[in-house]
């Protein structure tokens, strides 16, 4: 399936980024050639096969519920971009 | 000898018999990273202050007579595995600056036994990648030819070990990227099953096919790594309550009972080198030789596993790496000032090309619309493939293959074809989506001298049997004794 460049820029919108207009053509192009191999995929019959997104037979892996001493204030915020008192700063969200 | 040649299992008895002491060994390593390591850049980050103070450490646990298997030996850590206090790049502009406020499991367990964590070892950038050009920290080169690749995306970590910049090392292998660079520099490395070693601290790629394992100079120092590391974790949900056997008690002489396959797929692999095929044959007789029958086995789906691989793996790290937003750590660009300019130009700043194709690929696969024909259908392909390896396991012991279809390839030969780039992980991905332990062994030389690695894959839970197969075939062989010349 040929992949368009504006497919890859209204993917790119969907994951927040946004793609430097000069490599573009050579970025969809290769983008496009791995979406092109994929498709193999389609060879393969799966009629009535159970898909796997966990390969280990493990299923409910229960815990106590218990109160337990987390990462405290200070280390939480120690790699912020931006911090003020107890708070991580973000830019203005509403009205902006 | 000098001290940085040590094996583990050397360095164990020398430092138990109070004949080195740990700062001695320490220093010795350092020194070797700071004679060697401006040919070859596997490290990111040198800890020797901190290194230094854990050698002290290691020293009275010792005169105290209470020394532990990993005690006093220096170990290099991937750099996306957190280290309290040491700066944990994932080789990532976004996360330069980030130094973690607790240790990843694996850590605290090394740290338990008295090790010493030497530094942090450059990678592909969140491990994406079969080279380590996608690096946006260094370039590492392969310490027998400097002009090429060290394989990826677990590089450094193979490269500290193969020059002798640390004893042993820790990698994560995803789709290949311990067994892949252990095989292209010459040590021994161990995907373990999924869920035998806690992934708690790894910063995450693809989290159901990731894995952290050991990489080393010999096999019984792989399976006295594997010892430490493995084991139920609460704080991972998906390690596995199993005991952990004693790895290195299981080394028996001789390979009589044992049944190893070799899949007939694998002999056709277009692009796969006739000197690599040459030294997997020639270590096949080896191990029946040494007592082990060998059958052929059939693997019909293997062909599919690049492309569910992709799809699957892609999809993951498109969602796990939704969490870099410029927010609670990490890189931060303002943009044009709103929240989402701020998210836009924060992530196409801080990830590099690769890490933004991958994330391109896995938001598609994952959208509306092509959710079915994509992800899902991987996901049923990848249960066929679990399906082909129970089959073959019911007949053999262990399965043997190339880990890499070629030798170390030239630095920027493959860089700007990601596809081609993606199949030279053919042997080696198939293990991480059914999830089944892999490792990779020195078995060769190329013509132009470049290290060949045996992999030897076994069933859930079953790493004994290979450490077994890979413990004769070592003593029969003398290819991991041998060391570039830097």
């Amino acid at each position: 399936m040929k992949i368009t460049k504006d497919k890859v820029i209204h993917v790119a919108n969907l994951a927040r980024l946004e793609l430097d207009k000069a490599s573009m053509e050579t970025f969809a192009n290769q983008i496009g050639r791995v979406i092109d191999y994929i498709g193999l995929l389609n060879t393969v019959k799966t009629e009535g096969v159970k898909p796997t997104t966990h390969a280990i037979f493990l299923t409910n892996a229960f815990r106590e519920d218990e109160e337990k001493n987390h990462l405290n204030l200070k280390k939480t915020l120690s790699n912020a971009p931006e911090k003020e008192e107890e708070h991580f700063i973000v830019p203005k969200i509403i009205g902006g | 000898m000098n001290l940085y040649e040590l094996t583990m299992q050397q360095a164990h008895r020398l430092l138990s018999e109070k004949e080195v002491s740990s700062q001695e060994l320490t220093a010795a390593v350092i020194d070797r990273i700071k004679t060697v390591d401006e040919k070859t850049n596997a490290y990111i980050t040198v800890a020797e202050k901190t290194a230094m103070e854990e050698a002290r450490l290691a020293d009275k646990i010792i005169s105290e007579g209470n020394t532990l298997p990993l005690t006093g030996i220096p170990i290099a850590i991937k750099d996306l595995i957190c280290t309290e206090g040491i700066r944990t790049t994932c080789a990532s502009k976004i996360l330069e600056n980030f130094i973690p406020p607790y240790d990843a499991a694996v850590i605290k367990k090394l740290k338990n036994e008295g090790a010493v964590i030497v530094g942090k070892v450059n990678m592909d950038e969140f491990a994406m990648g079969s080279s380590t050009e996608h690096s946006s920290m260094k370039l590492t080169h392969n310490p027998w030819d400097l002009e090429r690749i060290p394989g990826g995306s677990s590089g450094g970590a193979a490269v500290a070990v193969a020059a002798d910049m640390c004893l042993g090392s820790l990698g994560s292998d995803t789709g290949g990227s311990i067994r892949q660079p252990a095989s292209h520099c010459g040590v021994v490395g161990m995907k373990p099953t999924y869920g035998r070693v806690s992934r708690f601290g790894l910063v995450a790629f693809a989290s159901s096919l990731d894995q952290i394992g050991p990489l080393t100079k010999n096999v019984r120092d792989c399976a006295m790594l594997m010892k430490v590391i493995s084991g139920y974790d609460p704080s991972d949900s998906t390690s596995v309550p199993k005991d952990v056997p004693d790895y290195t008690l299981l080394f028996q002489d001789g390979l009589k009972g044992i049944t190893v396959g070799i899949p007939k797929e694998y002999q056709s692999t277009k692009g796969l080198n006739p000197e690599v095929s040459a030294a997997i044959k020639s270590a096949v007789r080896t191990i029946e030789a040494i007592g082990a029958d060998c059958i052929e086995v059939s693997l019909p789906h293997v062909e599919y596993a690049v492309a569910a691989y992709y799809v699957i793996a892609s999809s993951e790290a498109s969602s796990n790496l939704a969490r870099y937003d410029g927010v609670k750590y990490g890189f931060r660009d303002k943009g044009n000032g709103n929240l989402l300019g701020m998210y836009r130009s924060t992530r196409s700043k801080g990830f590099g090309t690769e890490v933004q194709r991958r994330i391109i690929i896995g938001t598609y696969c994952l959208s509306a619309g092509y959710y079915d024909a994509y992800y899902k259908k991987a996901s049923q392909v990848r249960t066929l493939i679990m399906e082909d390896f129970s089959r073959a396991f019911k007949t053999c012991h262990v399965i043997l293959s190339p880990v890499a279809p070629t030798p170390a390839f030239k630095i920027g030969e493959k860089y700007d074809d990601p596809l081609t780039m993606y199949l030279s992980d053919i042997f080696t991905l198939s293990a991480n989506l059914a999830g089944i332990p892999g490792m990779s062994i020195p078995c060769g030389f190329s013509s132009e001298g470049l290290p060949i690695g045996l992999q030897i894959m076994g069933n859930h839970f079953n790493e004994e049997v290979m450490f077994k197969v890979a413990h004769n075939f070592e003593k029969a062989t003398d290819f991991h004794i041998q060391k570039p010349v830097l």
